[in-house]
């Protein structure tokens, strides 16, 4: 059913009550999706709902303008109670042109609402797209309701009185959507005015343009006779902790994290290496812009090179961190043995992308278990551990940084594609609540050598250059347990091989056990997951048990060493299954760790699993016990 | 503060032995940086060696300073981690031919374009001595090795142009056992502020034995060796009557011999050592129709890319008071929920 809104109306039906809200904006790279999706998220917010946001960007710098390849979008999930995904199905699809619908309406859940710009659906367009026919014309909408509007004429109407040019007057096309969808949820526009006077601030008639348009967008829906395919909506406020919050991307979290883990930890200096990757390089941009916390970036001519001075700057006091994606992770290997053999500390940000080789690098995947874990020449065992949400990313980040300083060793930190661009509320923590780690420099000759080792942890002292007394050789040769010499002696590598693996075993001793995330501790089904997939299990979890069924969700931060009581725990359950985001991988580690029969759940799309999969997954489990 | 007395060239030696073959050049470049260690007054605890793999990669094993034996070619990388780290510490990259040029040539391109302020010294024998024998990427054309054994069919780079193209501001050559002008060049090195690059013509006495020996060896060095110095007129020979001219008509450097044709002194090119077109002219001479030129041969110093850093560090208040990581966190908009 399409329906076609002419003459305002009187009298409008109230408002309907809605728990949770998938809203996706789609148009053109050029039509200001990002922006518009960040305003109502922001209003939302505001607004006291729970959220979830994600964006799609297009893998093109400038794909020409109509094309599907340049299509951009920005999804919001937003609700009374918690969300924690972007959201399995669209209840809301708003597409400025033909290439937008053509790539998203596959997403809208049948019975679900397309907001369209009629002024792009013209036969230009259509070629443009790819298609044939007119979709508003031939019947493919038909599961779906469809709200045609002339947006383009509207907001022509609306900026009318400023002057712009024909080009700028047509950039105020996603105000003027973006103010209808506020109308829709009941949100306000004050937020995004202020923004907007603040943005253009210097060109005074694009502000008043586009506060125009927001405002005839929304007052469109408050008077259009539309009541009957859409009465507006109300999304209860969510009932959260209290605290102050904002909303984050795993990539400022975890940047955040870094700064604060390193001040934790008494480093004054915080030093990234990194080279240019998809899609990695947001973190180097985020730091590049913390300067004035004590980080130096550096941007380096090659993977390799921004591994290598990362050592080098811990080598020297710093706390060398270095970042990429699965091919530059790989490139790294030979450093990071020799981060491994020197025993400094390191913290390598792996942000996953689906591959092999160049994959799909906007697409998300967490396919680098096995490498992170395992791939390196020789035993050169480290620390492994993820991220599970945005939020989240921060604490990782503080807890990679006191692993790393306090065992001498580099950790690498999964996070994904999904979660450097997700973003979620996220409560402002009170630094004075976390415990600091301080580092302690060693500066005592009496005894010194590059390799005497702590007794509990095994690691060795961060000895520094420019300390009087200390002076001595490191490398990636074998050194002699005993004074820290280089070493062929067949039994000292041995014992250096075995002390290595110890360390990094040890830090099992230190790290939380692992706790129930949902659930008994015990029973029929154990949905066990890492990283980004939490949201999605969680609400699966939650779903499956509101339902009855007797199934828990465990999500494992630390994967290298495993949590001391991780495989007593496992084997509490009848069954474990293991949803991940690439051909199964942590299923492996653990039937090879713990013998257990863990059973793969594997998705491999370059997309975040939807809830309603891992719900159809435990069901089918629960069925067959 | 007490003034520590410096230590002497036998100070500078660590406990280690020393494992080169019998006669390598490296054993007379390590004795040359020893005493010019001892020379300049460095203090141990502040200077650093880092360098790849290969022979030469061993070198900061048996100086009594921080070491750090990285891999192979990486050292660069390493080094400028350490120098953006601690801008205070005095460092020297020690690197060879196949380390420096061949498997890390980037890192020493992006080393000599940023200028780090750092040392690096190029041990230049020709060939793979840790691997037994296979030809490098300065070995000549023709080199007969395991694994050319019908010769390299390989045009060798030249460190020196290859240097100056990355934009060295700091290129000098020596000879591994010409001691006192190798360490003057040290010398030189650790004075001029940003990459220092050196190359040192090192002999390897096992897989290519007297492969310099063109314009090394002793009784043939003062026709074949032009050792350039600032402000100096570029001659050459044993009575110092052979010279360098520039033939303006077809922009080259030719040799010539005071007195004959007419040649004076007035005719003799003076080294320049801030003129770059004259380093890319003079590290190009080869014998056996010129010699070669040895010496600071370019050093034309402008600000380091470690200075720049830690001016935009401070600019943007790094380190000046505790910056609020609270107020970084609420610097856009937040909501609080009671």
């Amino acid at each position: 059913m399409t329906h076609t809104p002419s003459a305002p109306a009187g009298t409008r039906p109230p408002r309907e009550a809605r728990d949770a809200v998938v809203i996706r904006f789609a148009g053109d790279s050029g039509d200001g999706m990002q922006v518009t999706g960040t305003q109502f998220t922001v209003e939302t917010a505001l607004a006291g709902n729970d959220l979830s946001t994600f964006p799609d960007f297009p893998a093109e710098i400038r794909a020409p303008t109509g094309t599907t390849f340049g299509v951009s979008a920005f999804q919001i999930h937003f609700g009374s109670t918690d969300v924690t995904t972007a959201g399995d199905e669209l209840d809301v699809l708003i597409a400025m042109n033909p290439a937008a619908l053509k790539m998203n309406v596959r997403d809208l859940r049948v019975g679900g609402l397309v907001i369209v710009d009629t002024a792009a659906f013209i036969d230009r367009n259509f070629v443009k797209a790819g298609i044939t026919s007119n979709p508003l014309d031939d019947g493919s909408l038909a599961p779906y309701q469809v709200l045609k509007l002339d947006i383009t004429r509207l907001t022509m109407d609306a900026v009318k009185p400023f002057d712009l040019s024909n080009k700028e007057a047509m950039r105020c096309r996603n105000m003027w959507a973006l103010g209808l969808m506020l109308w829709m949820y009941g949100r306000d526009r004050d937020a995004t005015t202020q923004w907007m006077r603040k943005k253009f601030a210097k060109h005074e008639p694009i502000a008043q343009a586009n506060e125009a348009a927001l405002n005839a967008g929304h007052a469109y829906g408050e008077t259009a006779e539309m009541q009957d395919i859409v009465p507006g909506y109300t999304v209860a406020r969510a009932s959260v902790e209290p605290g102050t919050y904002k909303t984050v991307n795993g990539t400022e979290a975890l940047a955040w994290g870094l700064i604060t883990g390193a001040r934790k930890a008494g480093i004054r200096k915080v030093f990234l290496g990194a080279y240019p990757i998809t899609p990695a390089s947001a973190l180097l941009h985020t730091l590049a812009n913390l300067k004035k916390f004590g980080v130096i970036t550096f941007q380096a001519e090659d993977e390799i090179a921004a591994i290598c001075a990362a050592i080098g700057a811990s080598y020297a006091g710093a706390l060398g961190i270095t970042s990429s994606s699965g091919p530059g992770i790989a490139l790294k290997t030979e450093a990071l043995g020799l981060a491994v053999a020197t025993e400094l500390p390191l913290i390598v940000v792996n942000n996953q992308r689906a591959g092999p080789s160049t994959g799909m690098p906007t697409k998300t995947e967490q396919s680098d278990l096995f490498q992170a874990v395992y791939g390196r020449n020789a035993d050169s065992p480290l620390a492994v551990i993820s991220t599970a949400t945005p939020g989240d990313c921060f604490e990782t980040a503080i807890e990679a940084v006191r692993i790393a300083t306090r065992y001498m060793t580099p950790v690498m930190l999964l996070t994904d594609g999904y979660l450097a661009n997700a973003a979620e509320p996220w409560v402002l923590p009170d630094l004075d609540e976390i415990a600091p780690f301080p580092v302690e420099y060693r500066t005592d000759p009496e005894g010194f050598h590059p390799f005497l080792r702590d007794p509990e942890t095994l690691a060795r002292p961060w000895a520094l250059p420019g300390t009087p007394g200390l002076v001595h050789r490191i490398g990636g040769i074998e050194r002699s347990y005993d004074s820290g010499h280089i070493s062929y002696d067949p039994e000292n590598h041995e014992k250096m091989t075995k002390t290595r693996a110890a360390k990094i075993a040890g830090i099992a001793t230190d790290i939380p056990e692992q706790e129930v995330a949902l659930g008994e501790d015990s029973g029929k089904l154990a949905i066990v997951g890492w990283g980004s997939t939490h949201g999605a299990i969680h609400q699966a979890v939650r779903r499956a048990r509101e339902a009855g069924a007797d199934v828990s969700h465990i999500h494992i931060r630390y994967l290298s060493p495993f949590p001391r009581n991780l495989g007593a725990l496992l084997r509490r359950y009848d069954r474990v299954l293991v949803p991940e985001m690439n051909n199964g991988q942590l299923v492996h580690m653990l039937r090879d760790t713990f013998l257990i029969p863990a059973e793969p759940l594997t998705k491999v799309t370059g997309k975040p699993f939807k809830i309603s999969e891992i719900e159809h997954a435990i069901q089918a489990c629960l069925e067959g016990i | 503060m007490t003034a520590v007395a410096p230590l002497t060239a036998k100070e500078w030696a660590s406990d280690q032995e020393v494992r080169w073959c019998p006669g390598c050049g490296d054993y007379a470049i390590l004795k040359a940086m020893l005493k010019t260690l001892a020379d300049i007054g460095n203090r141990p605890e502040n200077t650093v060696f880092v360098s790849g793999i290969g022979c030469a990669a061993r070198f900061p094993y048996y100086v009594a300073s921080y070491g750090f034996h990285t891999i192979h070619g990486r050292a660069p990388a390493v080094a400028t981690g350490v120098k953006l780290a601690n801008p205070e510490l005095d460092v020297w990259v020690i690197s060879g031919d196949g380390d420096a040029l061949s498997i890390g040539g980037n890192h020493l391109l992006h080393l000599l374009r940023r200028n780090v302020d750092v040392q690096f010294l190029l041990f230049n024998n020709e060939i793979y001595g840790l691997t037994k024998g296979q030809y490098s990427p300065t070995s000549r054309r023709g080199t007969r090795s395991p694994s050319t054994p019908m010769g390299s069919l390989e045009n060798p780079v030249s460190a020196g142009a290859f240097a100056l193209g990355a934009g060295a501001r700091f290129v000098a050559r020596s000879v591994d056992t010409q001691q006192v002008h190798l360490s003057g060049v040290l010398t030189r090195a650790h004075r001029h502020r940003g990459t220092s690059f050196v190359e040192i013509f090192q002999n390897c006495v096992v897989f290519n034995d007297g492969v310099f020996d063109d314009f090394t060896e002793k009784s043939i060095a003062p026709e074949r060796q032009l050792l350039v110095e600032n402000g100096k007129p570029l001659l050459f020979g044993k009575d110092r009557s052979m010279g360098i001219r520039l033939n303006t008509r077809e922009l080259r450097l030719e040799v010539v011999k005071l007195g004959e044709n007419g040649v004076t002194e007035q005719d003799i090119l003076v080294h320049d050592e801030t003129n770059r077109a004259l380093a890319s002219m003079l590290v190009a001479l080869e014998p056996p129709d010129f010699p070669v030129a040895l010496g600071v041969i370019y050093c034309d110093p402008i600000t380091t890319y470690d200075q720049d850093v830690y001016a935009q560090l401070e600019s943007a208040g790094a380190w000046k008071s505790e910056p609020d990581l609270n107020q970084l966190f609420r610097q856009e908009r937040t909501w609080t929920v009671e």
